[in-house]
């Protein structure tokens, strides 16, 4: 599985570095907490969360994800975009919920 | 031959557009060093509870890492107001961070619990109106 599909089935609007979406996603996680995140989240998972400033990319970053979902219709901050960009971490949006966006991923990457 | 490497970063609380980026720093360098994953996962998890902390509470402060063949010692000094009951401080979910700390998702109360979780030897040292001493071993 990896984010050019993600994109496609769940119709997600991206926000930065479209050209890195081909990279494998293994997994994913859900949350809004920075320090769950940090502790439970593995490299290669897309983040789904409903946090939108820039604190964001740092976790993913030390996270190594292949991307963060914005749900619930979340633009990322200005700073987001540009730490985002700067840092090759993709930024996705969706109006979806959370847990809409997690089932219909879960089910994605284990069909 | 045995090898040994030390690094010290400063922290400024309060400023947190920059949470997060000593510790990027800090991984990119030991991943340079050819420290093994499970490590750098652990090592990155301690760097930016770390780092969080001296931001959300304290003034000022400094990350200090040695890697040796055998570890990696951090050990991070504040000039914050210190911590009163160590042991509450520890437990998960106690936090004494404000409204606008949590409305970014830290605040929850995990940090200290966390950096413990990734240590082999874990060890706070504190004085009120003074700061804060976290000594975090981790074996390589």
């Amino acid at each position: 599985m990896n984010l050019t599909l993600l994109a496609e089935k769940l119709n997600l609007m991206v926000r930065c570095n479209g050209n890195r979406l081909g990279r494998e996603v293994s997994g994913g996680y859900v949350g809004d907490l920075l320090s769950d995140v940090m502790t439970n989240s593995r490299k290669d998972d897309v983040w789904i969360t409903c946090q939108s400033h820039q604190n964001i990319v740092a976790v993913s970053v030390l996270k190594e994800h292949a991307g963060i979902i914005l749900v619930l219709g979340k633009e990322p901050d200005k700073d987001t975009l540009e730490k985002a960009s700067r840092e090759g971490i993709p930024l996705l949006v969706t109006k979806l919920s959370g847990f809409e966006a997690a089932g219909r991923i879960y089910n994605l990457i284990n069909a | 031959m045995s090898q040994k490497y030390e690094f010290s970063f400063p922290v400024e609380g309060e400023n947190f557009d920059d949470a997060g980026k000593v510790s990027v720093e800090i991984k990119r360098l030991l991943k340079g060093l050819g420290i093994t994953s499970d490590i750098l996962r652990r090592t990155a998890i301690a760097t930016y509870e770390s780092e969080v902390n001296i931001i959300s509470y304290a003034r000022q402060g400094n990350i200090n890492i040695r890697v040796t063949d055998d570890n990696i010692l951090i050990n991070i000094q504040d000039s914050g107001p210190g911590i009163t009951d160590i042991e509450q401080a520890m437990r998960q979910g106690y936090s004494t961070a404000d409204d606008r700390i949590r409305e970014m998702g830290f605040g929850a109360g995990m940090g200290l619990f966390n950096i413990k979780n990734c240590s082999d030897s874990f060890e706070i040292l504190s004085e009120v109106n003074k700061g804060t001493l976290l000594k975090i071993l981790i074996n390589r």
